[in-house]
């Protein structure tokens, strides 16, 4: 008998790092393929025996190259596939990465951020932002990412990147660290789903039809450049229906807050001790890192006097932050780099610095 | 008028871009006579490494992904998860499987991956235009062994199907060479043989593929089926390395 059904919906207690395995396989993923890194070592276990108890495959892979290849292999054959990794890890998958972009292959990989650069800590970072939402690998391409600050938010995003995965035929990544991978916290369950959507470019063996290959290389002259502009396009319709995001505080806020994932959680918690002390601050939290909430962003300029970026790297997604604003406001940045993460007290005393 | 000779239905009528004299097209011709006497056309997936081969996808008749240079056995690994009931093959050149794939090939042959390699080894970087490879053996001359490879700098040829015989998941493992008539016809027997091990659930079978590349090797044609003879076949021995089908 399974340990719960995948159609019980109740709440449960989970850790970041289950409920990310648990909504995969909600999510129909019945093909998992990871190799051990910390700290997201509970989701490969998890995955290896609930993959197994719900009939799915999971493979200990030899390496993080050999399993973004399966997923590569799995995804061609038509199935929901994914790995998870940290930080060391998701830089050999680039490479996999690209060609899953090139190829046009859906996939979802959870990047459990640690700090760096090298081999770096394991502890809680924000390192990876530009890795993510700047492509990561080789080659002219982007990946839709998703920064989770809960527990049932990762739960709920990956559930989603999925779907998004396949309906745009692309690589989507979840980006959280340590903090939200280990917390445990209650986690409302999602039904299984049970009708996934047709693929039929995916190889399966070609009776009654033609032929189907999965390619990524384009030899002839000018068929890459019409294969990127078809990609360019692509991206453009992900970033004019699938940014996502949130705002915390009121109408009357002049201090604006941006951060994201589990940074954004302090800094909501300095937003509402600031609050109570009289500061009129507000939350900017974009939860699609790419693509970016670049025009609610720049609307909250109109309104907003002030910004600060609190990040836990020396300064990624600010870059977002001020394409979208330009010279609109004051942009300032609060960052803890190396695995430092700040506390709300700190975050205020940066506030009422600027 | 009764036809005796034709295009085997696992190959389009795609012009390769094979040079004269290179073994690929002789090892494509094989794999397809093989899948359509075995009558798996319709439920083969291939696997085209990085390298000469990779337009692989356009001169087999059937459903062909490319792969990430060295990763097709990874590929295969996670096609094959998906369909067991499917045939999954890679073809793989001697630098995709034994130097940048060293790892993924040992570990889908040791799962016991219930897949098919064809192995092309023809001791040199085709694409690339001649450098050195793992199978490169020791004096022979490529682009990057101007002196010929030497054991002291340079390493030694890597026997692949010994190097895999040790691993209780490999099934099945038989070294063949394109260099006359007999022997691609046991060629093409060993192959059909990789192949119906799949469809019997037996586990992991490769082929290895003595194979010519007259241009890198700078040699004819013909002369480089002499090569093959005389120089390859001594390092690397013709025949069954292991049978548990």
């Amino acid at each position: 008998m399974a340990y719960f059904p995948t159609n019980m919906v109740k709440k449960v207690l989970m850790s970041g790092n289950e409920a990310a395995g648990e909504a995969a396989i909600r999510a129909g993923c019945r093909y998992y393929f990871g190799y051990p890194i910390t700290p997201q070592n509970q989701f490969t276990e998890y995955m290896s025996w609930r993959m197994r108890e719900v009939g799915g495959t999971f493979i200990q892979s030899e390496s993080e190259i050999a399993a973004i290849n399966m997923v590569f292999g799995a995804s061609a054959a038509g199935a929901r596939a994914m790995t998870s990794s940290s930080s060391p890890g998701i830089s050999l998958k680039q490479e996999g990465i690209s060609y899953l972009a090139g190829c046009e292959l859906p996939a979802v990989i959870v990047n459990i951020n640690r700090a760096g650069p090298g081999l770096g800590d394991v502890t809680p970072a924000q390192s990876d932002y530009f890795q993510a939402t700047r492509g990561g690998g080789h080659g002219d391409y982007r990946t839709i990412t998703l920064g989770p600050s809960s527990i049932q938010e990762i739960f709920d995003l990956v559930y989603l990147a999925f779907d998004l995965a396949d309906k745009y035929r692309n690589p989507a990544l979840i980006l959280a660290d340590g903090l939200i991978a280990q917390v445990m916290e209650p986690v409302k369950l999602k039904k299984q789903k049970k009708r996934l959507p047709k693929k039929p470019w995916a190889l399966t063996g070609c009776k009654g039809r033609n032929p189907n290959s999965i390619k990524s290389l384009f030899l002839t002259p000018g068929v890459l450049e019409t294969h990127n502009w078809k990609l360019a396009a692509k991206y453009k319709k992900i970033e004019e229906r699938e940014t996502r995001y949130e705002t915390f505080g009121d109408g009357d806020s002049d201090f604006f807050l941006v951060a994201y994932g589990s940074c954004a959680r302090i800094v909501k918690e300095a937003v509402i001790e600031g609050r109570k002390e009289g500061m009129k601050l507000g939350l900017f939290r974009p939860i699609s890192l790419w693509p970016f909430p670049y025009e609610p962003l720049a609307k909250l300029a109109e309104k907003g006097k002030k910004f600060l970026v609190v990040e836990m790297n020396l300064g990624q997604m600010l870059d977002d932050v001020k394409i979208a604003i330009g010279n609109r406001a004051k942009i300032s940045f609060y960052g803890r780099p190396g695995g430092g993460i700040p506390t709300p007290k700190e975050i205020l005393k940066e506030i009422k610095k600027r | 008028m009764k036809k005796i000779f034709g295009r085997p239905k696992s190959l389009t009528s795609e012009k390769t871009i094979y040079c004269p004299g290179c073994g690929h097209g002789i090892a494509h011709r094989l794999v397809a006579e093989v899948v359509d006497e075995l009558k798996i056309r319709e439920k083969t997936i291939g696997i085209a490494p990085v390298g000469c081969a990779v337009l692989a996808y356009d001169y087999w008749n059937f459903d062909v992904t490319e792969a990430a240079h060295g990763r097709p056995p990874a590929v295969a690994t996670g096609i094959k998860r998906v369909h067991p009931g499917k045939v999954v093959f890679t073809y793989q050149g001697d630098g995709d499987l034994a130097a940048i794939g060293t790892a993924e090939i040992i570990h889908s042959a040791n799962r016991g991956e219930n897949i098919t390699v064809i192995f092309i080894n023809n001791a040199v970087y085709g694409m690339t235009k001649g450098q050195m490879a793992p199978t490169t053996i020791l004096g022979q001359k490529t682009t990057t062994t101007r002196a010929g490879r030497n054991s002291q700098l340079d390493g030694y040829p890597i026997k692949v199907c010994e190097l895999l015989s040790s691993l209780e998941g490999v099934v099945y493992l038989e070294r063949v060479a394109l260099d006359s008539v007999p022997h691609i016809l046991k060629a093409k027997q060993a192959i059909k043989k990789a192949f119906r091990n799949q469809l019997e659930q037996k586990g992991f079978s490769l082929v290895e593929v003595l194979s010519a590349c007259p241009t890198t090797w700078g040699l004819s044609p013909q002369e480089s089926l002499t090569w093959i003879k005389e120089k390859m076949i001594p390092v690397f021995p013709l025949g069954v390395v292991k049978d548990k089908a």
